[in-house]
């Protein structure tokens, strides 16, 4: 039903942590990650690779948390281009920003 | 939920507020106590005070990350003994080995498979109260460091030459001093006089390995070995006597008779291991040397002297040891007679 949520990794986590925790985890994500991305572009622009490199980090890791596959992919493959030490982007921010908009609203719709 | 059987006190330290979220979420679903750190800096300050049984510890974090906590952890002899598991990517499994490598205990991925989780917490807990007990155990006859060491290397039942000093000691004429007295009063005395012993050898790096009723046998130089094992050795005896001085003062105080005793130590190669099964092991020397050090002890009645030393062990002291030469003895079963001292 859910087209950006890996339901079997989705509710492996809702089972860990209780099903009456998982809507606070998911606001906790969802309030942290466009400040992660504000935070590549931040980076980006003072090309400081390190904090780049950590944000796209903590998204690759949130996302895979909660089963959005592609959007952890898409922030790992920035990971990967920060710890070549170019910061060579193009668009896959904002792609990345466009993924984030549909892994939270599909992320709402389970809460 | 499941409920561990004991609930633990652990520690998460990530930089990751979703990640430290789960993690201690699913830590307190599965019964325990759990406390975070939003950096390595943090955390390790929380580790030294803290107190607790295990540390979830994350790779990749700014100020002081996963990696250079785990290593200041590992050389704090109080800190040493809590397992940290290292939780990071996938793609960090070279950090993680390295990590491992260095002594963490475990490792997990994130994210965190439930079961895993369980799985690998309570394997690392139960690891470290075994590792306690024994820790508990073997400070019972042998100092902390020499604890730690088996710790480390693990002790196995097998044998191996070392060269090391044994110390024998035995209480004059104790059966006569107990006839005289209350048992409970004579248990009393054996426990407040050991104690003081204990510490001398202790203090020297000595392990006890042996308690017959009034006497004790020590080793020095095994299982950890000390090169001035000889030295070691005598310096734990002249304490000894020093230190049963101050004791038979306070005997004479509460109008009680004195104690004395015999020591008697001899230095060589012996066979050395531990002897018994995995539940009930003690640590034995064999050999020549080990008989020797006895026949000293018991040789002191003749001697006349408390304080006994075979030549071995004279030539391992440096100069300032003041010792009298008492020419050789020929004791029951051996061929050669033996050069002995007496410590002044």
């Amino acid at each position: 039903m859910s087209s950006q949520i890996d339901m079997n990794t989705f509710n492996d986590l809702k089972d860990a942590t209780g099903a009456d925790f998982i809507s606070e985890l998911i606001d906790t994500f969802l309030d942290d990650a466009p400040s992660l991305i504000q935070q590549m572009q931040d980076a980006l622009a003072k090309t400081d690779v390190d904090s780049f490199r950590r944000a796209a980090h903590s998204m690759k890791s949130n996302a895979a948390t909660f089963g959005a596959m592609e959007l952890s992919a898409q922030a790992k493959e920035l990971e990967s281009i920060a710890r070549g030490n170019n910061l060579v982007v193009g668009n896959k921010i904002q792609v990345m920003n466009e993924t984030l908009s549909r892994v939270a609203s599909d992320l709402n719709a389970l809460k | 939920m499941v409920i561990a059987s004991e609930p633990a006190r652990l520690l998460v330290v990530d930089d990751n507020k979703v990640n430290r979220m789960v993690l201690s979420r699913s830590l307190e679903q599965q019964g325990h106590k759990v406390e975070t750190a939003n950096d390595g800096k943090e955390g390790l300050e929380k580790i030294r005070t803290g107190s607790f049984d295990l540390v979830l510890l994350d790779i990749e974090m700014p100020e002081m990350n996963g990696f250079e906590v785990l290593e200041a952890c590992l050389k704090d002899v109080g800190l040493r003994q809590i397992p940290i598991i290292m939780t990071s990517a996938m793609d960090e499994l070279d950090a993680v080995v390295k990590c491992v490598e260095l002594g963490a205990e475990d490792y997990l991925t994130k994210p965190v498979n439930a079961i895993l989780l369980r799985a690998r917490v309570n394997a690392s807990l139960e690891k470290k109260r075994l590792r306690d007990e024994q820790r508990k155990l073997f400070r019972t006859f042998a100092t902390e460091e020499v604890a730690e060491e088996l710790l480390r290397d693990g002790f196995s039942l097998g044998g191996k030459y070392v060269n090391a000093s044994i110390m024998f000691t035995d209480i004059r004429s104790f059966t006569t001093l107990a006839e005289s007295q209350d048992p409970s009063e004579t248990i009393d005395l054996l426990n407040n006089y050991f104690a003081l012993m204990f510490d001398a050898i202790n203090h020297n790096g000595g392990a006890v390995n042996q308690m017959v009723g009034d006497g004790l046998m020590a080793v020095f130089g095994a299982p950890k070995f000390y090169e001035n094992h000889r030295e070691r050795a005598v310096r734990a005896g002249i304490e000894m006597l020093k230190q049963l001085k101050v004791f038979n003062a306070q005997l004479s105080a509460q109008g009680k008779s004195h104690i004395q005793i015999g020591v008697g130590i001899a230095s060589g190669k012996m066979i050395a291991g531990y002897t018994g099964t995995q539940a009930r092991a003690i640590y034995t020397c064999i050999g020549d040397t080990v008989n020797l050090a006895s026949r000293m002890e018991s040789h002191t009645k003749i001697a006349l002297r408390p304080f006994l030393i075979d030549e071995d062990t004279r030539n391992g002291l440096p100069a300032d040891f003041t010792v009298e030469d008492l020419g050789p003895v020929l004791f029951r079963g051996k061929n050669q007679p033996v050069n002995i001292f007496a410590v002044l």
